[in-house]
C-alpha cells in the first residue's frame, strides 16, 4: 500500500497523526484517495475552464441553436468513454485499496489482546479493567491507561443512549449501542495522552465527553493497575476524616462509588482514585482544587443538563470534603 | 383530433384566436377573492406557492446556521446554552431536508414545471396537489410554532433512539419532530403520484419516452424514488411515536426492542434522500448546459439513464451511515463497492456536460454561472464521498466536520447552486420579468465565495478531530482559527442572499419584459406567454425532437378538437405519446383545504394521545367525502366521452 504521510496535522486527536497500527493503515488508505481525487479533480476543472473559455460566445444575444450530427460529435464520444473507462479503473483502485485496509484491520483481532471494557454514559466513560480476581477488577473514568505496543481489545456497549467511541491518533470509531456489545481492536506505538471524543450526537452535553488514552510502557502501566486496584486509603487527618464524612452524609453518597467506605453506587463515575486523574467532567477541566470545587458546587454552570446535582454545603463543609478527595490517590 | 397548424408563440394572435382565449380563459380561471386563495388547483399557482414557502424556509434555516457560527467562532462561548444549540442544528438540518430540498427541488420545480414541459394544462390530480401543499404548509407552521415555543425539535435532523425515545427524549420535542415527517412526508408522495401520471398520461403527442426533457426525466426519478423510499422513515418516525405516545417499546433494548432497526429504517429513506434532493439539481444543469450551450444536451441517453441508474443505486447504499455501528465486513465490502459505484452515472453526466460545452457555444448568462459554479462545489463532494465511502476512511471521518464539509458540497453544490441558476433561469418564464444581470453576477460570486470559505476550512478542521452536533469545543484544539474563518465566509453567503432578494424585489416591478422566451430554449414552457395563462397553452402542442422549439416542423401541427367549456385535456400513451383519449380536470375547490385542515388535527392530536389519529379521521372522512363528491354536468360529460371512445 502507498503510505504517505499527509503533513501539517500534528496533534493528539487528529487521524492524520497516527500512533498505532490501526490509525496508521488508515492514513495509508487516506492518503491513496486523497491524491487520485486530488488530481481527477484539477484535470476535470482544468478542462471545464480550458473549453468554456475556448467556446465562450461574446455577443450578448443568444445565438441560434447549432445543429448536431453524429460525425460532429464523434470525438466527443471517444473522449467521454476515455474518461469513463478511467474512472472505473480510478475507482477499482481505491475499492481494492479499501478492502485491503479493511482486512488489515480486521486481522488486527487477537485473542491474547488485552481486554479493557467501555462503557458509554450520558456524558462520560466508565472504564473497567477485568481480572479473573474480582477484587482485583479495576473500575476508573475517563482516562484510560493502556500497555504500549500491546495489542488491546475494546469491549464496549453503552448504559442509556448510543455513543462512540473515538481516538483518531489511534483507531476509527466504534458506536458504543444500548442491547449491543462490540470489540474494536487497536494497539498504540508511542507514548503520550491521545484524546478521544464522543462522535454520536448524544444529548445535552454531547460536546463535553472527552476521554484520554494514556500510554505508557508496561512496568509503569502494571503499576498503575495495581494501584488502582487498591481499596481507598482510609483518611488520616481530621480534616480528611471530617470531609469523609460530608461525602457520606451528602447526596454523594446517592451515585459515586469509593471502594473501602459504605458509598457503592454506581450512577457516576468511581471515585476510588479520583484525584489519581488529570482532568474531571470527561476531560472537561484540569483536576485541580479550585475546579472540583465549583464542580461540586454548581456542575449545572458548567456542564448545563449534565447528572451531577448542585450541592449545597457550607464553605467549611467543601474545605473538608475537597481535602479528603485528594487523599484518594 | 390533430390538424396542421403553424405555432407561433410570438405572433400576433388572430381575432379567432383572441375569442379561443378568452373562451379557456373564463373556464380556467382561478377563482378571485379571499376565499378563492383556498380554492386555487392551478398547478402554476400551487407551484409558486410551494417556491415561496420551501424558499422562506431556506431563509429561517439560513439564519439558524448565523446563529450556530456565532456560537462557533469562539471556543467554550456562551453566545448560545448547549439547550438552545441543539435546537438550532436540528432544527436547521430537518428545515433544509424536509421544508427546503425535498418541497423546493422536487415538489415545487416539479409542481411547476413538469405540466408545462410536457405540453398539458395541469397537472394531474390538481386538487390533490392543493391538498399536498396545505399539509406542508401546516407541517412547516406547526414545526416552528413549537420552536417558538421553546419546543423545537433537538435530537438531530435523524433523531436517533433511544436518544429520541421516551427515556431520554422528555417533552414533547421529538413528537414535533416526528409529525413534521409526517405531514412532509404526505405530501412529498402526492407529488410524486401527480407527477408520474402527468410525466406517463397527460405528454404532448409525439413527445416519445426517448424525448422527454431531461429535467422530466429527472422528476420522474426522483418520484419514484420518493415512492419506494418515504415508507421508511414514515415507519421509523410512525414507531418512534406510537414509542413515545402508546408505550409499545419497540425500540426499546431493555424489552428486547432494537435501536438499530430504527437507523436501518431511517437510512433506507435518508441515503435515497441526498439523491432526491440533488437529482433534481443534475436535472436542472443539464437543462441550463442545453441552452447556454446552444445544442442538444451531448450523451442524451447515457444522462437519462445515469438519472435512473443514481435512482436504483440510490437504494444499495444506506448502510453507508452505518458503518461505525460495527457490521460485518462482508457486508462493509458490499456497501462501499455499491457505495463507489455510484460515481460511475455521476462521472458519466459530467463528462456529458463537458463535452457539451466542448461542442457548443457558451454563452455566459447568470444561469450557466451558477452551473459552473454547481461544477466546482459538487465535483468536490462527489470526491470527498469516495472518503465516505471507503469503510476505514469512513470510521475515522465520520460524523466529524469532514462529513459536514462533504454533505454540503454535494447538497449545496448538488441542489442550491442549480436552485439559483434555476430561478435566474425561470424567473422570466413565471414573472414575465428578466432578473438584472449584473446583481445576478455579483450574487453568485458573493455565494460562490463565501460558500468555499464557510465550508472549505471544515475538511481540515475535521481532519483535526472536530466532531459534529457539539455546541462548542475547547480552545486548545487547534480548531479556532479555522472555525473563525467559517464564520466569516457566513458572512458573504449571507450578503449574497440579500442582493439575490434586492434583484427579486427591484426585477419583479421594474425589471425588464421578458417575452415568451428570452433564452430561445428548446423545451415547452417557452412555447407559451411569460407568465404563462391558467390554460397553459392557447394551442397545446406537439412534439417532433428532444427540443420541442428547436426541432419544430416550420408548420408544426397542435391539438384542436378538446372541449373548450370544460376543463379538458388530452391523454396520451405511455412510450410513444399517441393520443389516447380526453378526460376533463376537477373545478377549484376548498375542500382539499378543509381537507388539510382536519388532517393536520388529526396528525397534531395525535403528538398528544393516540386518540388523534381515531377521532381525528372523522373530520378527514367529512371533508373528503366533500372533496370527491360527484358533480352533476362533468359526469355527464364524461359518460358522454366514454361512450363515444369506446364506439
Amino acid at each position: 500500500m502507498i503510505l504517505v504521510h499527509v503533513p501539517g496535522f500534528p496533534g493528539n486527536q487528529t487521524s492524520l497523526n497516527p500512533v498505532g497500527p490501526g490509525a496508521e493503515r488508515i492514513e495509508g488508505e487516506f492518503a491513496l484517495i486523497f491524491w487520485i481525487t486530488a488530481i481527477v479533480y484539477c484535470l476535470v476543472l482544468i478542462a471545464l475552464v480550458v473549453y468554456v473559455l475556448r467556446r465562450r460566445h461574446s455577443l450578448n444575444i443568444m445565438p441560434e441553436p447549432m445543429p448536431t450530427t453524429p460525425q460532429s460529435d464523434r470525438w466527443a464520444k471517444v473522449a467521454v468513454s476515455g474518461a469513463m473507462v478511467v474512472t472505473v479503473l480510478l475507482l477499482f483502485i481505491m475499492m481494492i485499496g479499501s478492502f485491503v485496509t479493511g482486512h488489515a484491520l480486521g486481522n488486527m483481532n487477537r485473542e491474547t489482546a488485552y481486554t479493557i471494557d467501555v462503557y458509554g454514559h450520558q456524558w462520560w466513560w466508565e472504564v473497567h479493567y477485568p481480572n479473573d480476581e474480582p477484587d482485583k477488577t479495576v473500575v476508573t473514568a475517563n482516562e484510560i491507561h493502556v500497555p504500549l505496543g500491546v495489542p488491546l481489545r475494546i469491549h464496549g456497549t453503552s448504559r442509556d443512549v448510543i455513543h462512540s467511541f473515538w481516538a483518531p491518533n489511534v483507531q476509527g470509531k466504534r458506536d458504543l449501542m444500548p442491547g449491543y456489545e462490540t470489540d474494536v481492536m487497536m494497539q498504540i506505538d508511542q507514548p503520550g495522552r491521545w484524546r478521544g471524543q464522543c462522535a454520536e450526537y448524544c444529548g445535552e452535553q454531547h460536546a463535553h465527553m472527552s476521554f484520554y488514552m494514556v500510554a505508557e510502557p508496561g512496568p509503569q502501566f502494571q503499576q498503575w493497575l495495581s494501584q488502582q486496584a487498591a481499596s481507598s486509603v482510609p483518611p488520616s487527618t481530621p480534616q480528611a476524616v471530617r470531609g469523609q464524612q460530608v461525602f457520606l452524609g451528602h447526596a454523594c453518597v446517592m451515585c459515586h462509588t469509593v471502594r473501602g467506605t459504605p458509598a457503592g453506587s454506581r450512577v457516576g463515575p468511581d471515585l476510588t482514585h479520583v484525584a489519581s486523574r488529570s482532568t474531571i467532567a470527561a476531560g472537561l477541566l484540569p483536576n485541580t482544587i479550585g475546579n472540583l470545587g465549583g464542580w461540586i458546587l454548581n456542575a449545572q454552570s458548567i456542564k448545563p443538563g449534565c447528572r451531577m446535582p448542585p450541592n449545597h454545603m457550607t464553605g467549611s463543609e467543601l474545605q473538608d470534603l475537597l481535602a479528603y478527595l485528594e487523599t484518594l490517590k | 383530433m390533430i390538424t396542421t397548424t403553424a405555432i407561433e408563440s410570438t405572433a400576433e394572435l388572430t381575432e379567432q384566436e383572441r375569442a379561443q382565449a378568452a373562451r379557456l380563459d373564463a373556464v380556467w380561471s382561478e377563482p378571485r377573492g379571499f376565499w378563492g386563495w383556498f380554492k386555487a388547483v392551478h398547478h402554476t399557482t400551487i407551484g409558486k406557492r410551494y417556491a415561496v414557502t420551501a424558499f422562506i424556509f431556506f431563509l429561517l434555516a439560513g439564519l439558524l446556521a448565523g446563529g450556530m457560527r456565532l456560537q462557533l467562532a469562539f471556543p467554550e462561548a456562551h453566545v448560545l446554552s448547549n439547550d438552545l444549540y441543539n435546537q438550532f442544528f436540528t432544527m436547521h438540518g430537518s428545515t433544509m431536508m424536509f421544508l427546503f430540498a425535498v418541497p423546493m427541488m422536487f415538489e415545487a420545480l416539479s409542481v411547476y414545471f413538469v405540466p408545462l414541459m410536457v405540453g398539458t394544462r395541469n397537472i394531474a390530480f390538481p386538487r390533490l396537489n392543493a391538498y399536498s401543499y396545505y399539509l406542508y404548509l401546516f407541517g412547516g407552521l406547526m414545526f416552528y410554532i413549537a420552536f417558538l415555543c421553546n419546543t423545537g425539535a433537538d435530537r438531530g435532523w435523524f433523531s436517533y433512539v433511544p436518544l429520541a425515545g421516551p427515556d431520554y427524549g422528555p417533552g414533547k420535542r421529538p413528537d414535533f419532530w416526528a409529525q413534521l415527517i409526517t405531514f412532509t412526508e404526505v405530501s412529498g408522495l402526492a407529488v410524486a403520484v401527480e407527477t408520474i401520471v402527468t410525466v406517463f398520461k397527460l405528454r404532448a403527442p409525439g413527445m416519445s419516452l426517448n424525448r422527454i426533457p431531461i429535467f422530466v426525466w429527472g422528476q420522474v426519478v426522483v418520484a419514484f424514488m420518493v415512492i419506494f423510499s418515504l415508507p421508511g422513515v414514515v415507519l421509523s418516525s410512525t414507531m418512534l411515536l406510537l414509542d413515545r405516545t402508546c408505550n409499545t417499546q419497540l425500540f426499546n433494548p431493555a424489552v428486547g426492542g432494537d435501536v438499530l432497526l430504527y437507523q436501518h429504517l431511517f437510512w433506507w429513506f435518508g441515503h435515497p434522500e441526498v439523491y432526491i434532493i440533488f437529482i433534481p439539481g443534475t436535472a436542472v444543469i443539464s437543462t441550463i448546459v442545453t441552452t447556454f450551450c446552444r445544442r442538444h444536451a451531448f450523451g442524451y441517453l447515457v444522462l437519462v439513464l445515469s438519472l435512473v441508474a443514481t435512482g436504483f443505486m440510490a437504494f444499495g447504499l444506506w448502510v453507508h451511515h452505518m458503518f461505525a455501528t460495527g457490521i460485518p465486513q462482508i457486508a462493509e465490502s458490499y456497501f462501499t463497492a455499491a457505495s463507489m459505484m455510484i460515481a460511475i452515472p455521476t462521472g458519466a453526466q459530467i463528462f456529458c456536460w463537458i463535452a457539451t460545452m466542448a461542442t457548443g457555444k457558451v454563452v455566459l448568462k447568470t444561469p450557466m454561472w451558477w452551473a459552473l459554479g454547481f461544477f466546482f462545489t459538487f465535483i468536490m463532494g462527489g470526491m470527498t464521498g469516495i472518503f465516505v465511502a471507503s469503510v476505514p476512511v469512513d470510521l475515522q471521518i465520520h460524523d466529524t466536520y469532514f462529513v459536514v464539509a462533504h454533505f454540503h458540497y454535494v447538497l449545496i453544490g448538488g441542489a442550491v447552486f442549480p436552485l439559483f441558476g434555476a430561478i435566474s433561469y425561470w424567473f422570466p418564464k413565471v414573472t414575465g420579468r428578466m432578473l438584472s444581470e449584473t446583481l445576478g453576477q455579483i450574487t453568485f460570486w458573493l455565494f460562490f465565495v463565501g460558500f468555499n470559505i464557510t465550508f472549505f476550512p471544515m475538511h481540515l478542521v475535521g481532519i483535526r478531530g472536530m466532531p459534529r452536533r457539539v455546541y462548542t469545543y475547547p480552545p486548545n484544539m487547534g480548531w479556532t482559527t479555522l472555525n473563525q474563518i467559517e464564520s466569516l465566509g457566513y458572512v458573504l453567503l449571507f450578503i449574497a442572499v440579500c442582493v439575490f432578494l434586492a434583484n427579486v424585489s427591484r426585477s419583479l416591478k421594474t425589471g425588464s419584459l421578458a417575452g415568451p422566451n428570452p433564452w430561445k430554449a428548446g423545451t415547452l414552457e417557452w412555447a407559451t406567454t411569460s407568465p404563462p395563462p391558467h390554460y397553459n397553452f392557447l394551442h397545446l402542442p406537439t412534439v417532433n425532437g428532444r427540443e420541442a422549439l428547436w426541432d419544430a416542423a416550420p408548420n408544426q401541427p397542435v391539438v384542436i378538437g378538446l372541449d373548450e367549456d370544460a376543463r379538458s385535456f388530452l391523454t396520451t400513451r405511455t412510450l410513444d405519446a399517441e393520443p389516447e383519449g380526453r378526460d376533463e380536470f376537477p373545478r377549484p375547490s376548498i375542500w382539499p383545504f378543509l381537507a388539510a385542515i382536519a388532517t393536520s388535527i388529526a396528525f397534531i392530536g395525535s403528538i398528544f394521545t393516540p386518540w388523534g389519529i381515531t377521532i381525528g379521521a372523522i373530520p378527514v372522512a367529512i371533508t373528503m367525502i366533500g372533496w370527491f363528491w360527484p358533480e352533476r354536468q362533468p359526469a355527464e360529460r364524461r359518460r358522454a366521452r366514454e361512450i363515444w371512445q369506446s364506439e
